[in-house]
This record gives structure tokens, sequence and C-alpha cells, in this order.
């Protein structure tokens, strides 16, 4: 017959886990620590063919526990993590860097540095090279505690200004940290992944000491490469540095194209249409066209003045010009079964009105030409901003009267 | 016994030996330091006890460990054992005695000790480097792997790996293997032909002798006395004297990670017993405690019922015999006869019973028994709402129901929170090779700090000691004003009279199963899934198994076998019945 039920040490401890389990879940921090104290008996027991053993288990509990439990301090959460450092060899190096992220959220920077440090020296035979991807985050931290005092020491010396007197031994320690952050940070960088604070820092370092070429290089292999993964920011960041050293215009449109397609409710998208609307290029101007609107089919933008305001002047441009009505049509259609009772309804009419004057104007003026003068929404503002004699209301009115076939022309 | 010196000191030939093996003189308790071992002079021939000697000289230069035999570590297993239990009360022959009786009997037919050549293999223990000369030698010498895997008790490969591949680096020999000098050979020896001897089996010495004195410690209190602590068997090494040093494969051998099952134990003790050459038990009768009439009292105050259900218990134990001598006794050796499991009886009549008067079908014992009831309380105290008849209160299924099953669950959450709590190791660590022995003190250090550190935010003060062993684990007061007592409620509601004699109201009975499986091939008499049962059938099984810490299907079993001896006829006839039919 069989012993299923018989009661071992492996179950006992699997049941106990449990316990712990439900506790943790029910934020019962207490019970969850009383459990654990029977539970950590299981390190004296090796249970190296499971797939996370007790000694992960017991580390990856702890620290959930000290964190949220309300009697434990970073003195009792340190003197946890380095018992569990001696633990197992193979996550040495995962729970140094837990360790230094815990330190960091409680701002205790110079502990987190000193930890960092000690990673950085540690060696262990073949687990040094198994353990390699850690090691590097290890460095790219200590890089970034490096660029944080290297920040620090600059505005001390700018603080002071070149009248001053230049502490010499500021400036000295701080173009060491420029050293040895600039080492780290670039090698991060050019593992394939996310590392926006990194490359953002490290530009700023570069940008400092006058290294635009390296800079450049470094944000179009973060934004363009192919082996990282599809980033907004990277592209954020490469318009944001062009922008600053003055590059042309095509060059920083270029730099939003990407941006556009994978976020076109990026905030940037205004400044993106703004130049395009200007260029001289039919194609620009076109696609600045299809970037507007594709703004404004994001609930977040309903109510900005802005957007509103280009694509009103851009409407309006060609309706004046009387040439590329096909593309507004063509945006439109697409459009047309939603946009009326998404933007342009009674109800919003009254609320824009009462609540932003300028806002209603120009989506009046969108309005009237997308939909006519008799589109709900452009009848209720114009009739509104006529009474009340303002008189952009009634310009507005005329403008639209006197274009009206145009909506025809589109809508049909 | 061939010692024939004269003692040292008062010249007498008197030998007897202690616990430890070793001669002591009877007539003026002068203690010697000859073991029996010593006096075979075979043993000298043999050319590997060289081996042997060499170690143990090399072991005694350093004066602090002795060298011991694994059967001397049980000896000494039984002898806490024996102890503990005459502290709970057992009368001290059973340690003196019996217990002690047994245990030489089964050295002496496991040739252990006690006979003219004391497993003359024992000498063969293992070394690595092995002196050429052995041409007369066993086939091939297991490796360590092979004799670690031998050990029921689990290790876990890895650790046991490590050991293997430490010890195979060593150019000693023998006795690293294991702190006692025959470890590796006694993992060797065939199991079924001598009947080794393991932890649980200490058990199974125990209960033998309980059951040989008709004491009335009951196989399920024993083994739960045994989880609560209050007889050693979990960690018991711990109180082997310092020179006895445990390692190696000791550790295999002596430390257990689980808790003994009833099955396992009671088998074993069967086995044991027949293996002993027993004779047949001391009677059993019906003064006995282990008797069903005794234990249905005692169960039946625990599972807070009517003492008026007692009537029903022995007559049912009447009907189908099962009250008899020679039911009850024990005979060892005699396949024929189904083995008695006293408690497991007492519970399966007690359901049984219930079942003849409240159906248990999730219906009757409800809905009908309390219209029962109701209707004779109208017609016995019509001015009154509550069930009164002339001073005491009618037993209603329901209502007990409700009271027993908070009880139980509150029981029971306690239990298996204190089983999710069980603390494992004990204070002395235990290493199986010196080389290990630094990684598991600084682990053991691990522990101790982390207990410490998360013992402080759990708030909790540490479980004082251990509660004081009892027989009973629910009890009810009859001065509980709450009404929660069942003890002196009648069961006048839901009985009659028919010809002079009291029967149940209830016409129905279901069977368990109609038919009965083969014990022998499936283990089972019936297989007892929840689901195929009613909530209250699969209650009173939960609650009977509770008590006696055992899985619901054993006393399921029971159950079947009782009602298959009471509906004989019946059942006998329908078969024959359908016989005749088909013809």
């Amino acid at each position: 017959s069989s012993h299923e039920h018989k009661l071992n040490f492996k179950k006992s401890k699997e049941a106990c886990l449990s316990y712990i389990q439900d506790a943790m879940l029910q934020k019962q921090w207490r019970r969850a620590a009383e459990f654990l104290t029977f539970y950590v008996e299981a390190l004296e027991k090796d249970y190296s063919r499971e797939a996370i053993g007790p000694s992960e288990m017991i580390w990856r509990i702890g620290t959930e526990i000290l964190c949220h439990h309300s009697r434990s301090s970073m003195k009792e959460f340190n003197c946890f993590m380095e018992q569990m450092k001696t633990l197992g060899v193979k996550r040495y190096l995962k729970v140094c860097l837990e360790h230094v992220f815990h330190l960091l959220c409680n701002g205790q920077i110079d502990e987190a540095y000193q930890n960092l440090s000690l990673a950085e020296s540690w060696r262990f035979g073949e687990q040094t090279a198994i353990q390699d991807k850690e090691m590097k985050l290890i460095q790219a931290y200590r890089g970034l505690l490096d660029y944080y005092s290297w920040s620090k020491q600059k505005n001390i010396l700018l603080e002071h200004g070149p009248d001053g007197f230049a502490d010499l031994s500021v400036e000295q320690e701080m173009h060491s940290c420029f050293r040895k952050a600039a080492v780290n940070l670039k090698e991060i960088i050019k593992v394939p992944g996310v590392w926006d604070l990194f490359v953002k820092c490290y530009v700023d370092l570069l940008e400092f000491y006058g290294d635009h070429n390296e800079a450049c290089q470094v944000l179009n292999e973060y934004a363009y490469n192919s082996k990282f993964p599809a980033n907004p920011n990277a592209h954020v960041y490469l318009y944001q540095f062009l922008k600053r050293q003055g590059e042309s215009k095509k060059s920083l449109i270029s730099a939003l194209k990407i941006l556009h397609d994978i976020v076109p409710s990026h905030e940037l998208m205004i400044d993106f249409n703004t130049m395009l609307q200007k260029s001289k290029k039919r194609k620009k101007r076109r696609l600045g066209l299809e970037v507007i609107f594709a703004v404004l089919d994001y609930a977040g933008w309903k109510e900005n003045v802005k957007a509103w305001s280009c694509l009103a002047r851009q409407v309006k441009q060609i309706v004046i010009s009387e040439k590329h009505l096909d593309w507004i049509k063509q945006e439109w259609n697409s459009r047309k079964d939603w946009w009326p009772a998404f933007h342009f309804s009674r109800y919003l009419a009254k609320k824009n009105w009462q609540e932003n004057k300028s806002l209603s104007y120009e989506k009046a003026l969108v309005a009237g030409i997308l939909l006519g003068k008799d589109c709900k929404y452009f009848k209720y503002v114009s009739h509104q901003g006529c009474k009340a004699q303002v008189k952009r209301f009634r310009v507005l009115k005329k403008f639209v009267n006197r274009h009206n076939p145009v909506y025809l022309r589109i809508s049909g | 016994r061939d010692f024939n010196e004269r003692c040292a000191q008062c010249s007498e030939v008197n030998w007897g030996l202690t616990d430890g093996g070793r001669y002591y003189c009877r007539s003026c308790h002068n203690v010697t330091e000859r073991t029996r071992e010593v006096v075979n002079t075979d043993f000298m021939t043999n050319s590997r006890v060289q081996t042997i000697a060499k170690g143990s000289r090399k072991q005694e230069k350093t004066g602090i460990d002795c060298e011991w035999y694994v059967c001397e570590g049980f000896q000494l297993v039984l002898k806490k054992q024996a102890e503990a239990l005459e502290a709970l009360g057992v009368c001290p022959q059973m340690k003196d005695e019996v217990l002690y009786n047994f245990w030489r009997c089964y050295l002496q037919k496991s040739k252990q000790a006690y006979c003219n050549r004391p497993a003359g293999e024992t000498v063969k223990a293992l070394s690595v480097c092995e002196s050429s000369t052995d041409v007369d030698s066993e086939p091939e010498r297991p490796s360590l792997l092979h004799l670690l895997s031998l050990s029921e008790s689990e290790g876990d490969l890895q650790t046991d790996c490590s050991f293997a591949s430490s010890m195979s680096k060593v150019s000693e020999s023998t006795s690293i293997y294991s702190g006692s000098v025959d470890g590796s050979l006694y993992l060797m020896k065939n199991q079924k032909e001598k009947l080794r001897m393991t932890m649980p089996m200490t058990l199974s010495f125990c209960y033998m002798a309980l059951l040989w004195l008709r004491e009335p410690i009951t196989l399920s209190e024993l083994l739960r006395f045994v989880v609560e602590g209050h007889i050693p068997y979990l960690n018991v090494f711990q109180h082997f004297p310092e020179k006895m040093k445990l390692c190696g494969l000791d550790l295999k051998i002596f430390c257990v990670e689980s808790w003994p099952v009833y099955e396992e134990v009671y088998n074993k003790m069967l086995e044991l017993a027949a293996f002993l050459d027993l004779p047949r038990f001391p009677d059993i009768t019906d003064s006995c405690f282990l008797h069903p009439d005794m234990l249905c009292i005692k169960y039946l105050m625990e599972a807070n019922l009517p003492d008026e259900l007692h009537n029903w218990t022995c007559r049912v134990v009447k009907k189908i015999s099962i009250g008899e001598v020679d039911f009850l006794t024990l005979v060892p050796g005699n396949k024929s006869t189904r083995k008695v499991k006293y408690d497991i009886l007492a519970a399966a009549v007690i359901v049984v019973v219930l079942k003849l008067l409240f159906l248990l079908d999730d219906h009757y014992e409800c809905v009908e028994t309390t219209f029962h009831v109701l209707h004779i309380s109208f017609i016995s105290s019509h001015h009154r709402m509550c069930l009164f008849y002339s001073g005491g209160l009618y037993f209603e299924f329901k209502k007990w129901y409700e009271v027993v099953k908070h009880s139980l669950d509150v029981e029971q959450k306690k239990l298996d929170e204190e089983r999710a709590k069980y603390l494992w190791r004990c204070e002395k660590p235990l290493f199986y090779s010196v080389k290990n022995k630094s990684k598991v003190l600084k682990r053991r250090q691990i522990v101790a700090n982390l207990q410490n550190q998360f013992g402080k935010l759990s708030g909790a003060v540490r479980r004082a000691e251990k509660p004081n062993p009892s027989s009973f684990q629910l009890s009810w007061s009859e001065e509980n004003t709450d009404g929660s007592c069942f003890h002196g409620h009648s069961l006048k509601g839901i009985l009659q009279e028919k010809c002079g004699l009291l029967t149940a109201m209830n016409p129905d009975y279901w069977l368990c199963t109609v038919k009965l499986c083969n014990e022998k091939l499936c283990g089972h008499l019936a297989h007892y899934r929840e689901v195929d049962f009613p909530q209250s059938y699969h209650f009173v099984l939960r609650l009977f198994s509770f008590l006696l810490r055992i899985q619901p299907s054993y006393i399921h079993d029971e159950v079947c076998m009782i009602e298959h001896k009471l509906f004989n006829k019946k059942l006998y006839k329908k078969l024959k019945y359908n016989t005749v039919l088909r013809k």
C-alpha cells in the first residue's frame, strides 16, 4: 500500500511554505515571519533537484517580509542580505544587485556604492564567467553612481562660477568620476536592451566634454540598431540631442519619423507637425496632416488647444489654397464614422464653449470644414460666439459659410 | 554465554551482559571491558578482522570514541522508548522483562548476538583499499552509492553523491563509512531474510510488548505520542553517549525524516512476532482495555456521543462475535485469520451503529430523526417547546454534527498548523563525514540567525513545552451550560419497542460495498472515495480519522468488514437467490 499521505520532512516544509504564502498574500507579515522561522531549517537539507530551492525561497520571502513589516529596519535588512549572499554562490551577484536597489530606494547612496564596489571585485572560479551579465549590471550601476557624483561636483563648480575659487581637487575628482562613469556606461549600452537612464547620463557626459560625435553615434545606435528592442525614448533622446546641436530640420524630421510610427500620440508630434507643415516638400506636408490627425485620434489630446490649432491651421490653409483637398478627404474617410461623436457632439460643444473658448474656436473651424456649417458643433459654437460678439467667431462663421462647398466635396 | 574467566574482583564466574554488550560480574557488579565479540575465537582467524583491528586501535589511541555496533544503537533507542513509556504509566515490566526479552530473542534469531557465530560477515565491513588475500570473498563489493540507496530513509541524491565521491578519495580503511563498526554491512544485509532492524521497527517492538502486557495504549495512541514528542523517535540519537559517534551511513540507519504510518508499524509487528516464533499472546478478554466494548466507551466519550449508544455497540460486537477471545487474541504466524486492529475496529463498530440508527444518508439523520424527536417530545411534554423528557435531552444528530464539526475543524486546523511548524532538526548536528562538518555547522549557524531574526519579527512567544500527554484529544463537559455535551442525551427519540426489544426506527441500511476486495491482492477491502459517499458518513469517518490519526479509508475497510459479517445471511441469501434465478 502506498504511503503517499505519510508526513515527512519534505511535505512538512511544503505545507509550511504554503502557510507563508497565504500569509503574505493577505499581508499578514507577522504570521508570515512566524512560519518562516519554522521553514528555515530546510536550508540544512539539499534540494538541488528542485527548480527553486529553500535558499532562494528564503531570500525572496525574507526580503518581502522585511520590506513590509512595520518593525523591520534597514539595519536588519542589511544583515539579512549579507547572510543571503553567503547562501548561494550561483546567485551571489543577483542578491548583491537587489540589495543595492533597496539601498538606493532608501536613499543610502554611499552604502549602495560600497556594495557595488565590493561586488565588482568578486571572483569565484567559473561562476564569474557564468554571472557575466549580472557583473555588467553591477558595473553599469556603479557607473551611474559615478555619474551622479560627477554631476554633484559639476554643480558645485558651476555655482562658484569662473571667478569663484576653483577648487582643484573637486575638479580633479569630477574628471575622475567622469572617466569611471564613462567606461562603465559605455559598456552596458552596447548590450541590446533598454538603458534609457544610462544613455541619457552618458550622453550628458559626452556633451559636457564636447564629444558630440560620440554622443551622436551612441544615440543613433540606440535608436536604430535593430538588435535593440523598439524604444520610443531612444528616438526622443536623439531628437532632443539634434535639436540642442542645432541640426537641420531635415535631420530633426527624420529623427521623429519612427517615433510617429511607434507612438502616434506622443507629445512631440506637435513639434513634428509644425515642422512638417512648414516644409516646402509636398510629401512632408502630407505627412504632417497625417500626423496631426493621428494625434487627435487619442482621447488624451481631445482637449488640447495646441493640437487643434495645428490641425485647424493646416486644414484652413489647404482649403484656402484649394489644392490637395483630397488629402483631407483621405484622412477623413476613416474617421467620418466616429469623429463626430468623439469630438463634435452637442454636449462637447457646450462643454468646450463653457470651459475653453479657444478650444471651441479651433474645433469649430475644423468641424465646420469637415462637417459643414450645419453640423451641431459648429452651429452651437458659432452662434454662441456671435452672440457674445467675439470678433473671431464672426470671422469664423463667414469663413465656413464661404467655403461650405468644400465640405460637400470632402464628404462625397 | 561462554565467557568462563574468573572475575578480577571477586573471582566468581557469574557473568551478565550490560546494555552496552559488556560483561559484568553479577556478584560484585564489576564491569569489564570485554565485549561478547572478543570471546569468539573464530573471529580472530578471519583475515579481514585484522583490518578492523587496525582501525579500532587507531580509534582507541584517540581515546574518545568507542566502537559500537548498529544493534547496540537500536538497543539504546528501545531503552529510551521504554523509559518514556514507563514515565507515561506503563508498568516497569515492559522495559525490564518483556521488551528486553523480545529484543534478545530478536538478536539471537537474526544472529547478531547471543549465538555461537555472531554473523561472521559482520567482520567484512567495507574497506577502500582491499587486501589482496581474499579469494573466498563475496562477488562484487557493492558500491557506496548502492548501499545508500538500500536504506529506506529518504536522502537527497546530491548529498549522497557528494558523500560517496568524497569517500572514494580517502585511502583509509574500514570504519570511515560509518561511525558504527558495521554500518555499511548493515545496509547490505538482505532485509527479507533476517528482518533487518529499522527505526519504525522500534515502534513495532514497543507495540508488541505493550500488546503482550495488554497495556491500555492502542497503536494509534502510541504513534500519536511519538509525534507529540512524548516518546523518543525523531532525533533519538542525540541521547547516545558522546563516545558513540554517528556519521556516514549511520545517518541512513538512525535518522528518520518521516513519521511512521500505522499500517507500516502494525504489519512489521506481525512479521516480527512470527519471526521470533512467539506463542499465542495473552488473551484479550472483555475486561481488557483493548476489547471493543471497552474501547467503544472511550471513543463514544471522545466523540461526544450518548452513553446509550454503548448498548448498541455491545450488541453489534456480540452479534458478529468480534468480542470473542479467540478472535481478538494475536496468534503470530497464523496467516488464515485476519489480524485485529483494536482501535480501528472499535471506531468502525461505532460507525456501523450510527448507520444503523441514523442511516447517514444525508437525509434521514437530519430530517427524519428530528421529526421523530419532535413527535416524541410533543407527546411527552406538550407544554414545553424544548425537547425534554423527564430530566434529559433527546439526542439530535444535526445538533451533534454542528457542535462536533465546529470543534473538529478547530482542532484539525491547529493540527495542520502544527504539522507545518514541525521542527525536524535537533540540537546535535550530524555530518556525513568530517569533510562536510564545517559546511553543516556553517549552515546551522545561518539557520539559527534567521530563526532569531524572524522570530523577533513574528513577535510570537516560542511554544514553551510540548503539551502534557493526554489520552483524550477532545473533551466535553456535562457541566457546560451551553448544551455542547451530548453524553447524557437519550436515544429515545429514534428508538421503538418491538416484541420487548428496543430497535431502531430506521428500517433501512446501506452497505458501503456489496463485494469485498481481496485484501491480499489490492491491500484494501474496499476503496474509499469521499465523493461516492454521503457527507454525514464522510464526517463520521473524518472524526475518527482525526482521533486515530489514520486515513479514513482504513476505518472504511473495517466498516465494510463488520457490515459483511453483520448482514452475512442476507447477502448469502441474495447470492443464492440470484443463482436460482439464473437457472
